[in-house]
């Protein structure tokens, strides 16, 4: 063997040692939740090459280079993080690493093509920080600035990738009073605004810029392009609390066939039944009780199971970046509030897929391999993520918090704790 | 003469005595609770022991026993068998009434951020009493909490203690006998506000010699005050020693009361310990900077809020009995809060000595206390510092007390104290405990599930007439 083979094999050695790298996995006696709303059971898990290759109850250590004894604890998807600025803000207050909004550019009063993912950074302490909790997905959104629509993101796999982009291009709306305010002193010019905006859309405009005032363009030709192109393969979040706004929004959506959502939603258990007959998902935060806002009066904590028992989809959100992981949080205390466990549980798993066109986020043979392995239930404040597995491999589960945390644990600093480099 | 002298002087002590009578007092008065006894109860005292199967027996406002006792007759009995019991929630930083629901701008009266030092200003001139975040916090098994001002200023103001009792005004609310508080900031929030003016402070070196200069005016404030105090002391000594009256005029002539000063007046409590100091602070360097200020200053900072470094200085701050009040989790929002660890709150109740509380700073978070509790027990548990529940309850009870003053009358479990107590359906360290019923001087003021024993706020009532319900 020459020293390039023998090197070559040293590595491929290195390799197989470093559980990262294991080729196949085996996760053995897991209570699975396999992300419908179904009960959970007792099953074994086979990964390889990042798919998920058989879930049974009678797999076999032989069949795997790694093996990992669940030995009864929770198994699940990896959860959905909610609507987010995970990789698009380090830190909230220092501005120039904030990428989630537009604001202060006054080209025109709508930028819907203005694209977040182009700023996202898979590197940011917070994608590790969200993904040790168990979280393997977010919708990345243009955060509401001072316009109707904030621009456009999508679903991402929260796995470092640079490009891990999934689903639909997803465009952000805001009708709510709040933003509101911001253009020209009341919602209703949000409606004014959008359907100046989508008429523009099926009219002769010529084939130059749509303008509303010569200094302010109401959307240009590649906006106008990203609205179509979103009514056609894309998501529309509407960002509206008030009964009556989400009304106006359920509307709009009918009137120009928009695939669309409604985030916010603190008065949606008023409107549950006309949301139920359109089969227009809600995505809450469930820790939403107290009229923080005049659009707001009607928040309660079972809005969740309320619109549930209406039939409608319910996601979750916490409105949090850097803490995105207390959206488990958030999803327990819909339960607590009344919602089945295994709806919280869907709508944490696949349902935010499903409805923003992700790939199929189930423990299912076939699919990629992102699950979690819990110490306890998922949803609860007493347990977290045990092992984090993203494209079938295992998550080394550090951030930069846990590597300060072994910096001050022990209780021995020698030399000073910036000798302590875990 | 001698009797023109004797009426001077008797005026001037009079004076003196009357120099600060309590300003607006409290007038909270519990009404009379039904006795009740609760039968079987998993107890978390609140000072660090768990009491398995355990009666518990409350009235006339006041634990009366743990264990075993009489009652009176007639005394409610509950079943609390698989029940929980803790002493009722403190949170020691909330700004419910300062920053009310809804969060309208002329709702926003939380810091007078007209000045970096308006030590003069007091929270409960703020409180809006009808803010809906109360009886959410009480539904949460909060009996207790201090109104913090906010942290835009060095010296946002006074603090104030209240009991979570609905009243029309917050003197209704306040948690008899509970001394002041004083809310001060470090760091990024003064500077940020007053630099942008092109004002001082504008940076943390700013910050520091604005405290210190302020600490300054205190001290002379309180010197004026002693040696007028001191020379009305000894004018009275001298008339009850039949001293002549020419020394006893010499007293009187050579001291008029010292202006009072509402600034000052609440600095110098600070200084002699009679306000307690609540100081803003992210940073573990500032922390100790801070300390030694106090030192120099010869005052104690009773605790320090939010210190998301707090577990790099945890030895320091347990050898100088200063309590930590942090979040849970809450970290990345400003860069002083980017060195943020879930462990922060286990690290900081470390030390023999530490005392850690997890407050809330936000009208959801008070809510659930219990919840955030639990997620730092958590994070203890797996760095491997073995936290039960009874060690874990302190951080939101007992420690809480300590840092607002009042542990010797609520906070924990214990003969002759407050009946300030929760009744849990379950152990409430999970996501899905809630409180069955809770209790504030023995006046049973929430129970679940029971629309008379919801309170509600003037500003909720009468709402969304006609929404679907």
């Amino acid at each position: 063997m020459n020293n390039k083979r023998l090197l070559i094999a040293l590595l491929g050695s290195l390799l197989l040692a470093v559980p990262g790298h294991a080729t196949s996995l085996l996760i053995t006696n897991g209570t699975v939740f396999t992300g419908d709303d179904a009960p959970p059971s007792q099953l074994d898990i086979l990964i390889e090459d990042g798919l998920i290759e058989a879930v049974a109850s009678d797999l076999t250590a032989a069949e795997a280079d790694h093996v990992i004894d669940a030995a009864g604890r929770p198994v699940t998807p990896a959860l959905f993080a909610g609507i987010t600025a995970v990789g698009l803000s380090e830190i909230g207050m220092v501005y120039e690493a904030v990428d989630s909004r537009l604001k202060g550019l006054y080209t025109g009063l709508m930028h819907p093509e203005f694209d977040v993912r182009k700023a996202y950074n898979p590197l940011s302490n917070v994608v590790p920080v969200t993904r040790i909790e168990g979280y393997g997905y977010t919708l990345l959104a243009a955060a509401f600035g001072d316009r109707t629509i904030s621009g456009q993101g999508s679903l991402v796999r929260l796995d470092g990738g640079f490009d891990s982009f999934e689903g639909n291009t997803t465009i952000f709306v805001n009708v709510d009073g709040y933003t509101g305010d911001k253009v020209g002193g009341s919602r209703a010019a949000h409606w004014m605004l959008l359907e100046t905006a989508f008429s523009s859309l099926t009219t002769k405009q010529g084939n130059g810029l749509w303008l509303t005032h010569n200094e302010h363009p109401l959307i240009n030709q590649i906006g106008k392009a990203t609205l179509k192109n979103a009514r056609e393969n894309g998501m529309f979040v509407f960002r509206a609390n008030r009964a009556g706004d989400i009304l106006q929004a359920l509307a709009f959506s009918q009137q120009h066939q928009l695939n669309a959502v409604i985030s916010g939603g603190q008065e949606a258990w008023i409107v549950r039944e006309a949301l139920a007959a359109s089969r227009m998902p809600v995505v809450i935060n469930a820790l939403d009780n107290l009229p923080g806002s005049f659009d707001g009066l009607g928040a309660r904590l079972d809005n969740a199971a309320l619109l549930h028992a209406a039939g409608v989809a319910v996601l979750f959100t916490s409105g949090e970046t850097h803490n995105a992981r207390k959206l488990r949080q958030v999803a327990g205390n819909a339960v607590a509030n009344g919602l089945p466990y295994e709806v919280a549980l869907a709508a944490m798993t696949s349902l935010p897929a499903e409805i923003f066109g992700g790939k199929p986020r189930m423990v299912a043979p076939g699919l990629q391999a992102d699950v979690v392995i819990w110490s306890g239930d998922p949803l609860d404040v007493g347990s977290a993520a045990d092992q984090v597995i993203i494209n079938g491999k295992l998550d080394p589960m550090t951030s930069r918090q846990t590597e300060l945390l072994k910096r001050y644990l022990p209780t021995d600093a020698g030399l000073g704790r910036a000798y302590i480099n875990p | 003469m001698r009797n023109l002298i004797c009426v001077l002087v008797t005026l001037l002590i009079s004076v003196a005595a009357r120099a600060q009578p309590e300003a607006f007092p409290s007038t909270y008065a519990a009404p009379a609770g039904q006795p009740v006894l609760f039968k079987n109860a998993t107890i978390l005292t609140g000072d660090g022991h768990r009491l398995d199967q355990t009666d518990l027996y409350i009235a006339e406002g006041q634990i009366q026993w743990v264990g075993e006792g009489v009652i009176a007759p007639g005394a409610t009995k509950v079943d609390a068998s698989g029940q929980w019991i803790t002493p009722g929630l403190i949170d020691v930083h909330s700004h419910l009434g300062v920053y009310p629901s809804p969060g309208v701008a002329a709702h926003s009266d939380g810091n007078e951020a007209t000045a970096p030092v308006t030590a003069e200003v007091w929270a409960e001139h703020s409180v809006w009493p009808q803010d809906p975040g109360f009886s959410r916090a009480l539904a949460g098994g909060v009996t207790a909490m201090q109104i913090l001002p906010g942290s835009a200023n060095l010296f946002g103001g006074r603090g104030v203690t209240l009991k979570n009792v609905p009243s029309i005004s917050y003197q209704g609310m306040k948690f008899p006998g509970a001394p002041h508080g004083l809310k001060m900031a470090c760091g990024e929030n003064p500077k940020r506000v007053y630099g942008g003016r092109t004002q001082a402070p504008s940076t943390r070196m700013g910050n520091v010699a604005a405290y210190r200069s302020a600490w300054i005016r205190a001290q002379r404030y309180q010197a004026d005050w002693d040696r007028y105090n001191q020379a009305v002391k000894d004018a009275a000594e001298a008339v009850a020693d039949d001293s002549s009256g020419a020394s006893v005029a010499s007293a009187l002539l050579t001291n008029t009361p010292p202006r009072r000063n509402l600034e000052l007046d609440t600095l110098a409590g600070a200084l002699r310990g009679d306000i307690l100091v609540h100081m803003h602070c992210y940073r573990a360097d500032e922390m100790l900077t801070i300390l030694d200020m106090a030192k120099e200053f010869g005052y104690r900072v009773g605790t320090f809020h939010h210190g998301v470094e707090a577990y790099k200085i945890a030895d320091e701050l347990a050898a100088n009995d200063v309590c930590g009040a942090l979040w849970a989790d809450w970290w990345g929002f400003k860069i002083e809060a980017y060195d943020g660890i879930q462990e922060n709150i286990a690290l900081v109740d470390r030390p023999a000595g530490g005392c850690a509380i997890v407050h809330s700073d936000s009208d959801e978070g008070i809510q659930r206390l219990n919840q955030e509790a639990a997620k730092a027990m958590l994070r203890g548990n797996r760095a491997g510092l073995n936290i039960p529940p009874e060690r874990a309850i302190r951080w939101i009870t007992y420690n809480a007390a300590k840092s607002l003053g009042v542990h010797q009358q609520t906070g924990s479990i214990e003969s002759g104290k407050m009946a300030d107590v929760v009744l849990w359906n379950q152990n409430p360290f999970s996501v899905y405990a809630k409180p069955l019923q809770v209790y504030i001087d023995g006046v049973l003021r929430y129970e679940q599930n029971n629309p008379s024993l919801s309170p509600q706020s003037d500003f909720e009532l009468g709402q969304l007439i006609g929404a679907a319900q």
